[in-house]
């Protein structure tokens, strides 16, 4: 048995044999799960492993083709998300959607504000309650403030709020720290921690191990849809958990390769883009991964736009190989060799509704053409080569990219651009929010493209990452190139320093 | 369910069956429908949505549209009219009201590029403005005199055939706006951009250049046609294709072009293009009213909007049946 005592509290929620299969994919088979109030319970599984499909089924948005969701012991049936709400269930998610124009309390109270006579809407009433909220949450945010504006982490406390003023019981946080800085996560495990405290159950999801360890008391484990185990985390090494998740031993996940870095390859020379990033100027030579660290919000993303033509530049250059490149023309930096993996997979990386043949062949469209016309046969051994060798896995490569989990989905935008023969590859956070088993491949992958003398520029927040496979590190602050590390003097210290403005040691 | 049954589902095939099923009735229950004359009507009535539709599918594949054709094709024919009366020659007025079309193309497309606006909200704009210019030009007069070898082509017949003479010089517009969209890389652009602009412009594809040559040809195909539908009826006036835009628009989102881009086929846009005509030329036989013909055309436009999607609904709840239906463990 999964219990941790069979003398302990009764679970609040609980699935018991659950499987739930789409068209001919097994999403879940037989899994069982019991959430303890009180407790934070984490759910780990590579990507595909099945966890989204059971968050959506606790929250009411799939029914189960098979097996029962227990509330208080009780056998339930969710009919909608409606449902689940009702029953005290909440799901925070990664990207929360508020309304930006309304404030803070109007977007916690929407559609059931505090009313006065003849109906108006009582706008002292859903400031205290919006107030009282926070303070339960310890968390100090303007209820009249609009939402446009608010960070990633302050629209999850928002969403948090919400839950809490719906009476929320269980909430179940999907991937929330994948778009938090470091301090943003701290805040965000302290809320956490007062809602356990509150004797709520949390479920929750994160590739990144170390929050698991931080935060969860037990951890429940899939793998292909299948249940591997519900355990206790104090009893686990961060290795137990990935041969859990994984089912074999993980390779390294840092394999950086030394190598002798050789001609400069991207030249950034004093870039500005007004009230973005100002005189910001760079090396990335051939076989080296540089690193660029930062805040959110510091102005990485921005520049890798612009020396890529996203964005137009007011001042500065941008040289490969010598040449300088046009001003805000992506063809041109492309036909220079360079490639963006942007940080968006699904907005800006993928054509959702597309096949993966087709998605990669995008950045083909100018080689894979006989007489003017598409090379069909061209463009899908193209398509076919880069999805084997980077070990995609799909069932046709005729299927759209939709059907794909995320970490396969990033394989194809990084097969879309290796496709082009980058001579300068710029990743934005290339393994954000894909499991730890992808993420070693991708690092590999980084790697191996280096010895091969690839010039890789690599933005990322995460900071092992960084630390990890970087030759050098460029720290951004504020929109300015505030320090540049080797990586032999690079540490978690050194790098937040610059990152947070402190002067660099 | 094989691959050939899911297929066989698609909306584009829906509409060439019932554009069959269409025919086939009307040839055995709608007096008059089969004879030769009627069906080169058919046809002639049929070209001037046809001409349009094949830049409008373009363009609707790759998230825009363009609203103010039918007033370009109006104003194309006033001019040419005006200019006809004021004694020019022929061979001259065709490549300038061409020209005409291309700038008028041009506009739309500099607006929505240039400025980032709508091009719903700004083809609706230029749709009063171009018919306004072109009731400037020509005022209340009809010009019907044109070169008769010039009126004979556009009304005439192949030999015996019931098949229109401007037919041919369609189906050569026809391949090569095929062969554009579904087997070049401009083609497979315009989908990527109608499915997601920022990730086709993250892949290099150069959106707004793409967008504004399709807005020209739209032009330049509006003009053609302005050009056709005087010649055809032998009669330029200002107001000649007024709401040609609606017959068009319908037809081609019937055919199964998804309004929100990045879906449909030409073939689709095509059938759906002759289920229109043949269905206004069979409500005609029958005595329908104009008035009530167009009805029955915005009717159409907004189950043609439903349609594909309550079949993607109904396609979806079916996988969801069977899936349901296998056992799971």
């Amino acid at each position: 048995m999964t219990h941790p005592s069979d003398t302990g509290p009764a679970p609040v929620l609980a699935l018991e044999d659950i499987s739930k299969s789409f068209g001919a994919v097994r999403a879940l088979r037989d899994v069982s799960l019991e959430l303890f109030p009180g407790e934070v319970h984490a759910l780990a599984g590579e990507n595909g492993a099945g966890k989204s499909t059971l968050i959506k089924t606790l929250a009411g948005v799939h029914r189960p083709d098979a097996g029962r969701v227990l509330l208080d012991g009780e056998p339930v049936v969710f009919h909608g998300p409606g449902d689940a709400r009702d029953a005290g269930i909440a799901v925070i998610y990664q990207e929360p959607t508020l309304f930006p124009d309304l404030s803070i309390a109007e977007n916690i109270f929407m559609g059931r504000q505090p009313r006065r006579a003849l109906g108006r809407i009582d706008h002292k009433a859903t400031h205290a309650a919006t107030l009282a909220l926070m303070e339960r949450l310890g968390v100090e945010l303007d209820p009249d403030r609009p939402a446009r504006g608010l960070s990633i982490a302050d629209q999850q406390i928002v969403e948090i709020a919400k839950a809490l003023s719906f009476e929320a019981r269980v909430l179940i946080m999907d991937e929330p720290t994948a778009a938090l800085t470091g301090s943003e996560v701290a805040r965000l495990f302290g809320v956490v921690r007062t809602l356990r405290e509150q004797g709520a159950a949390v479920l929750f999801i994160s590739h990144r191990l170390e929050e698991i360890f931080e935060i969860c008391q037990r951890v429940t484990t899939l793998r292909d849809g299948a249940w591997i185990s519900s355990e206790p985390i104090a009893n686990m090494t961060e290795d137990d958990l990935v041969r859990r998740m994984v089912g074999r031993d993980l390779d390294e996940l840092y394999p950086k390769q030394d190598v002798e870095p050789g001609e400069v390859a991207l030249r950034v020379k004093r870039l500005t883009r007004e009230g973005v990033f100002t005189d910001v100027s760079f090396d990335v030579r051939h076989g080296e991964i540089v690193g660029l660290a930062g805040l959110v919000g510091a102005g990485r993303t921005e520049v890798a736009r612009a020396v890529f033509g996203i964005d137009r530049w007011d001042g500065g250059e941008v040289e490969v190989h010598g040449k300088k490149l046009t001003n805000g023309a992506p063809s041109t930096a492309m036909a220079a060799g360079v490639a963006l993996v942007p940080e968006d997979r699904r907005a800006q990386g993928l054509v959702m509704g597309m096949s993966i043949e087709r998605n990669i062949g995008l950045t083909g469209l100018r080689t894979t053409v006989r007489a003017g016309l598409m090379d069909r046969g061209a463009e899908r051994s193209r398509s076919l080569d880069w999805a084997v060798k980077l070990q995609v896995k799909y069932a046709r490569i005729a299927d759209t990219v939709s059907t794909l989990s995320g970490g396969n989905q990033q394989k194809v935008v990084l097969a879309k651009w290796l496709a082009t023969g980058p001579r300068v590859l710029i990743v934005d956070e290339p393994t954000r929010g894909i499991d730890v088993g992808t993420k070693a491949e991708v690092h590999r992958l980084l790697s191996e493209l280096a010895a091969d003398g690839v010039a890789v520029l690599m933005i990322s927040s995460d900071l092992p990452e960084i630390l990890g496979m970087a030759d050098r590190v460029l720290v951004m602050h504020e929109g300015r190139l505030t320090a540049e590390i080797p990586r032999a003097e690079a540490t978690e210290e050194t790098v937040m320093a610059a990152a947070t403005g402190r002067a660099a040691a | 369910m094989p691959d050939s049954l899911t297929r066989a589902v698609r909306w584009d095939t829906v509409v060439g069956a019932l554009l069959v099923v269409l025919l086939l009735l009307s040839f055995g229950t709608v007096d008059g429908f089969g004879n030769s004359l009627n069906l080169s009507f058919l046809i002639g009535n049929t070209l001037p949505i046809a001409l349009i539709a094949l830049p409008m599918t373009l363009l609707v594949v790759a998230g825009e549209i363009d609203l103010s054709v039918a007033s370009t094709a109006g104003l194309s024919g006033a001019v040419m009219g005006k200019l006809w009366n004021d004694g020019m020659a022929i061979e001259t007025i065709i490549p300038l009201c061409l020209l005409l079309g291309v700038v008028c193309g041009l506009v739309n497309g500099l607006l929505v590029t240039r400025l980032g606006l709508p091009s719903l909200a700004v083809t609706i704009g230029t749709l009063a403005a171009y018919r306004g210019i072109a009731q400037i030009v020509l005022g209340s007069n009809a010009v019907t005199d044109f070169p008769s070898q010039y009126l004979d082509f556009a009304s005439g017949r192949i030999g015996n055939s019931f098949v229109p003479q401007a037919f041919l010089p369609f189906l050569v517009l026809l391949a090569i706006a095929v062969v554009v969209l579904h087997a070049t890389p401009f083609g497979r652009s315009l989908f990527a951009i109608g499915a997601n602009e920022e990730a086709a412009r993250f892949a290099g594809i150069r959106v707004k250049r793409h967008k504004l040559i399709l807005f020209t040809v739209t032009g330049l195909m509006a003009s053609l046609t302005g050009i056709f539908w005087a010649l055809h009826y032998a009669s330029a006036r200002y107001d000649n294709a007024t709401g040609l835009e609606l017959s068009v628009v319908a037809a081609v989102l019937l055919g199964g072009i998804d309004f929100d881009g990045g879906k449909g086929t030409l073939g689709g846009a095509i059938a759906g293009v002759f289920l229109l005509g043949a269905l206004q030329n069979v409500m005609s036989l029958l005595n329908v009213s104009a008035q009530s013909q167009i009805v029955v055309t915005g009717v159409l436009l907004v189950i043609s909007v439903l349609g594909p999607r309550v079949a993607r609904q109904i396609s979806i709840a079916r996988a969801g049946r069977r899936a349901a239906s296998t056992p799971t463990s």
